[in-house]
């Protein structure tokens, strides 16, 4: 049953001052929770690492998996149930979760918000799942919540996010919003000498809160002037006009959050409008687009952009060159692998973690386990959870190129502390 | 009018069977999850006798349904959604006491069209009110200029487009995209708990049978049979000196009142409220369901709100990635082999041979819609 005060942010975790305090020397605590234990299910009674009635039997533990496979999410969310399939996989293959095979009962949320709710409430009460690997948009995680909130269920979330949130039965593997934002700002303030900024977004939260912080940072600690801010409607794809502002504003930077189907015509269109990208003036900074989007866009049109994300394909730690090659294995050779792809890939790896840290599947057990949580083989490297339920990750900054991948130019020298209700942001 | 005329027997039975099925057979049979699904689905069967009356009836076609559905849906949604955001529950907000999405949005005080929301009574009104009103604008402006047909369709299926946007464009006002989600109590009472979805399910049953009534009483009287005669002959009836534009708007109003009263049922079963029932894909659903039933008899449009969502979710749980091809299959076979859908498989198929196999004297049980010429 939902706790209310557990709602409530931890305020001690995130006071203004220790926003982006970093995590000293982590990287030297790596790997070794995550070798292969044989853990044998003998070890583990059914009846003592499962009290709440959940789907784990003698040799088995089933988890549900919840994304859209239909509709107008389908295209991005697939590359999420591929990833967490090749995790589940891959943790059976090592002998799967104190000594049981994981299965898992697929859902499709079809696109459609109410469908997300129906089933989360399916895979709960029903099923009994033991955790849940889902969701993408905003608006289904906002569907589901109070039903896993109700029903005392665990969702891994994999999508980069607005922040703003904190729910005792969500993990967020993907990056909150400032994360994403605050260090790639710092970068091409840095680096690159920006002075003026022009904000633009698709018309929805995502992009509206981002837009705010990001307007924040650049006026209250970069020093630096935004000179426009402007959003269209999701699947707008006439930006004509606002490319004719931006050429009278010059600005330095152009900082795109552009969703889903707008992103092709708007790169095309800053291409076509004379705008060349690789010539840098202006700078395209975008944390919207992946190698899932530059398919779509086609890499000639954003080559010469700048992307901050977490994670990128071409990374080239020995973890990403080995996930990229089961990747491809499983799932075809023409695959790309993007941000969200691969925070979808630790979903399935820190619920092992956790549950072998509680010695028990029990949703509150796992739950109290989990903070602290550190994943040394995750491909975008070292990651940590935090008491926040947001993953410590670094930002990195990324080079298009034509061929649709990123040539990563700079990384946080250490792992970002994630701060979803940022003080001096709001 | 008398009443055996207003109920004659048939139909007696199909009321009876249907109170069975929704009273006592489904609570019967399912577990609290299910039971819980099968109001959902019933929610649409308030819009899909809705269109009954109007496409069936009175061959107005409606692909807007949704917006009336989404209307009443809203209407409930902001209720509960104040009564949820007490200031104790939105302490971490900027401006705590307003709901979250206005504080994410950098609202600081709440909209004055909101502040109404705070009174239940106010709501139940504008559950049905707000659906009707905006039925009546667009039903002067459409019917009074004799727009209808295709060309009523299409406007109504651009309505659906236009609600849908500005909900998504006026997201500080609206929650977006995201709906108005995390509704918790109405009047202290935690509709979130598996005995307040039993309740409500009842609740939804009851007034699913208050508007079968109201509209079983429409097709019984003068009206309905107007209704049907306007549908086959239009200008007969407008030369016989009735105003056929009001009948029209009257019959369009009544059917958003239905579609509001299934919007605001939907919301409290279901916790939330999103565009995405308000918008195109939505509205044709409806009409889908209404056709698989039969869109002659209210009855079958019950059957077909039912029949349609529960092959959708038990397709979708047993084939994530082909249940669309399978759903499709469906609505294909029921308009190739069964045009009039269920209720004509029940009417032309199975009634005559019952009444033939019960009794050779009595009146075979057809003739439910059938042309009144």
């Amino acid at each position: 049953m939902t706790d209310e005060s557990s709602k409530k942010p931890n305020q001690s975790q995130s006071t203004g001052m220790n926003r982006r305090a970093v995590l000293a020397g982590g990287t030297a605590l790596t790997a070794s929770l995550f070798m292969p234990k044989n853990l044998m299910a003998a070890d583990y009674p059914t009846a003592e690492v499962n009290t709440t009635g959940l789907a784990v039997t003698d040799d088995t533990v089933t988890i549900g998996i919840l994304h859209s496979i239909t509709g107008t999410m389908a295209i991005s969310e697939t590359g999420s149930v591929q990833a967490e399939k090749l995790a589940i996989d891959q943790i059976n293959a090592q002998g799967g979760i104190l000594g049981r095979k994981i299965e898992y009962i697929q859902e499709d949320g079809a696109s459609d918000w109410p469908t997300f709710a129906e089933k989360a409430k399916k895979l709960l009460v029903n099923d009994k799942v033991a955790s849940v690997m889902g969701c993408w948009t905003s608006a289904s995680r906002k569907a589901v919540l109070p039903v896993f909130e109700q029903y005392n269920g665990f969702l891994y979330y994999p999508t980069f996010y607005e922040g703003l949130e904190q729910s005792p039965n969500v993990i967020y593997t993907g990056q909150e919003a400032t994360q994403q934002i605050i260090a790639g700002l710092d970068w091409v303030s840095e680096t690159k000498g920006a002075k003026t900024f022009y904000l633009l977004g698709s018309d929805y939260i995502w992009p509206r809160t981002s837009n705010k912080i990001a307007r924040k940072h650049i006026e209250n600690f970069l020093g630096a002037k935004v000179v426009g801010e402007e959003y269209y409607p999701l699947g707008h794809t006439q930006f004509n006009s606002v490319i004719n502002k931006i050429r009278l504003k010059k600005p330095d930077v152009i900082y795109a959050i552009v969703v889903g189907g707008s992103n092709v015509a708007f790169y095309k269109q800053l291409k076509a409008a004379g705008i060349d990208m690789t010539k840098e003036d202006p700078i395209v900074l975008t944390i919207s687009v992946t190698e899932d989007e530059i398919r779509g866009i086609g890499g000639e049109n954003i080559e010469g952009a700048y992307a901050c994300m977490k994670y990128f394909q071409s990374l080239t730690n020995e973890n990403n060159m080995e996930f990229v090659k089961s990747f491809k294995e499983m799932w075809g050779d023409d695959m790309v692998i993007g941000d969200v792809t691969q925070a979808a890939y630790l979903g399935p790896w820190l619920w092992k973690a956790a549950v072998e840290k509680a010695g028990s599947f029990d949703v509150d057990k796992v739950r109290a386990a989990t903070p602290g949580i550190e994943l040394g083989t995750a491909p975008e490297g070292y990651v940590k959870v935090h008491d926040n339920h947001h993953l410590w990750s670094k930002t990195r900054v990324g080079l298009a190129k034509a061929d649709g991948q990123y040539d990563v130019v700079y990384e946080t020298a250490e792992l970002v502390e994630p701060d979803p209700f940022p003080e001096g942001y709001q | 009018m008398k009443t055996n005329t207003l109920f004659p027997r048939a139909d007696i039975i199909g009321f009876a069977v249907l109170a069975v099925v929704i009273f006592l057979l489904l609570p019967a049979v399912l577990d609290s999850f299910r039971l819980n699904l099968f109001g959902k689905y019933l929610t649409y069967a308030f819009v899909a006798v809705g269109l009954a009356l109007c496409w069936g009836a009175g061959g107005i076609l409606s692909l807007g349904q949704g917006v009336f559905f989404g209307l009443g849906g809203y209407c409930m949604a902001m209720f509960l959604k104040l009564e949820a955001s007490t200031p104790e529950n939105t302490a971490i907000q900027s401006t705590p006491g307003i709901p979250d999405f206005m504080d994410w949005n950098q609202l600081t005080a709440l909209p004055w069209w909101w502040e109404p929301f705070y009174s239940l009574p106010f709501t139940i009104l504008a559950v049905v009110m707000v659906p009707v009103v905006f039925a009546f604008v667009i039903g002067v402006a459409m019917f009074k200029r004799r727009v209808g047909g295709v060309y009523f369709a299409i406007i109504t299926q651009a309505f659906a487009a236009i609600l849908t946007i500005l909900i998504i464009g006026q997201q500080g006002f609206t929650g977006g995209v995201n709906g108005i989600t995390d509704l918790r109590t109405l009047w202290g009472w935690d509709i979130r708990t598996d005995e307040a979805k039993e309740i409500l399910y009842y609740v939804n049953g009851v007034l699913l049978f208050a508007v079968l009534f109201a509209a079983q009483f429409v097709r019984k009287s003068k009206l309905g049979r107007l209704l049907i005669a306007m549908r086959d002959q239009e200008d007969r009836v407008r030369f016989s000196g009735y105003d056929v534009a009001s009948f029209k708007i009257f019959i369009f109003c009544l059917g958003a009142a239905f579609a509001g009263i299934g919007g605001a049922m939907f919301t409290l079963q279901v916790g939330f409220m999103s565009p995405t029932l308000v918008g195109i894909v939505p509205s044709i659903e409806m009409v889908i369901f209404c056709a698989v039933g039969g869109r002659l008899s209210i009855l079958g449009a019950v059957y077909g709100a039912l029949v349609v969502n529960w092959a959708k979710t038990t397709f979708s749980e047993s084939f994530p990635e082909l249940w669309l091809l399978g759903l499709g299959g469906l609505f294909i076979a029921v308009v190739m082999l069964f045009p009039n859908g269920l209720a004509g498989i029940w009417s032309e198929q199975i009634a005559p041979r019952l009444t033939k196999l019960i009794s050779k004297n009595t009146n075979p049980a057809t003739g439910q819609g059938a042309p009144a010429e």
